[in-house]
């Protein structure tokens, strides 16, 4: 627990220290963490697929790679008709090797301990990045249509986050 | 007209009236936003339900008594036929926190 606490509260930290020091994040940028924490999402999840043994489990990580390549696909036609080329930024990169080293941590769990912390992370990381998502990205949007795009992947990363407490609550 | 022709012109009306009857409806539900409305819509059995969903992610309406099970791919409309009568709750199986009810009567 103190360990799974701990990488939570250093992924927040880090998503909002790099953010912050960055400053006012562009529009472009912005565009790149939201496709970042899309696929980190992913990638859990594709993992997930091939480890987890609970059936609500894996129903679950079917579900969020369903929603987010969704997402991130429309996330991607946005762009591409926008005319904008997402740029990679400190946060991304802080994001990204958070999600590796949790990936590699998860690879090293089996059976119901796997599921378990699959599940705790997904809890974890989707109030990541709707904390950063409602504090950070979506005000500093700039254009309509992305923000418009990042409100409604809010709303879908919160359903996320309900339904992961609830598979974590019937797993105890 | 030929009587013969004229005789299957009314079993056609006749067949038609039975298998539509002159109530049957269409109810419109919409999914939109992860938000399903109405959330209580009230229905006819033989009715036919329309379900709307204007996301670009995958939503299933879903009975919780087992009765019917609908899924609808982004962007897409689905239609459904009410059997059987009562007033049902369904969800969305890929996103939960999606309710409402359907009162069906017979
Ligand atoms: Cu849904």
């Amino acid at each position: 627990m103190f360990v799974r606490l701990g990488a939570a509260i250093a992924a927040i930290t880090l998503v909002s220290g790099a953010a912050l020091a960055e400053g006012k994040l562009t529009d472009p940028q912005i565009a790149h963490i939201a496709y970042t924490a899309g696929s980190i999402d992913i990638a859990a999840a594709k993992q997930a697929q091939t480890k987890a043994t609970n059936k609500d489990v894996k129903a679950f990580a079917d579900d969020m790679v369903r929603d987010h390549e969704a997402v991130n696909k429309q996330a991607l036609d946005l762009v591409k008709k926008l005319n904008v080329t997402p740029e990679d930024n400190d946060t991304s990169k802080a994001l990204s090797k958070a999600a590796a080293d949790k990936l590699a941590e998860l690879s090293k769990l089996s059976g119901a301990a796997y599921d378990k912390a699959y599940v705790a992370n997904e809890v974890a990381y989707h109030k990541t990045v709707n904390g950063a998502l409602e504090t950070q990205l979506i005000p500093s949007a700039s254009n309509a249509e992305l923000k418009s795009l990042l409100q409604t992947g809010l709303k879908i990363f919160q359903g996320h986050e309900q339904h992961a407490e609830h598979v974590a609550a019937e797993l105890k | 007209m030929q009587p013969g022709r004229l005789r299957l012109m009314i079993a056609a009306l006749a067949f038609g009236a039975i298998a539509v009857p002159a109530q049957a409806a269409t109810v419109r539900i919409v999914m939109e936003n992860l938000v399903i409305s109405p959330a209580e819509a009230s229905a006819k059995v033989g009715d036919t339900i329309e379900l709307v969903n204007k996301d670009v992610l995958t939503h299933t309406a879903t009975a919780r008594n087992g009765d019917f099970d609908v899924m609808m791919p982004p962007k897409k409309t689905a239609t459904y036929v009410l059997e059987k009568p009562g007033s049902v709750d369904y969800y969305c199986r890929f996103h939960p926190n999606m309710k409402a009810t359907l009162k069906i009567e017979p």
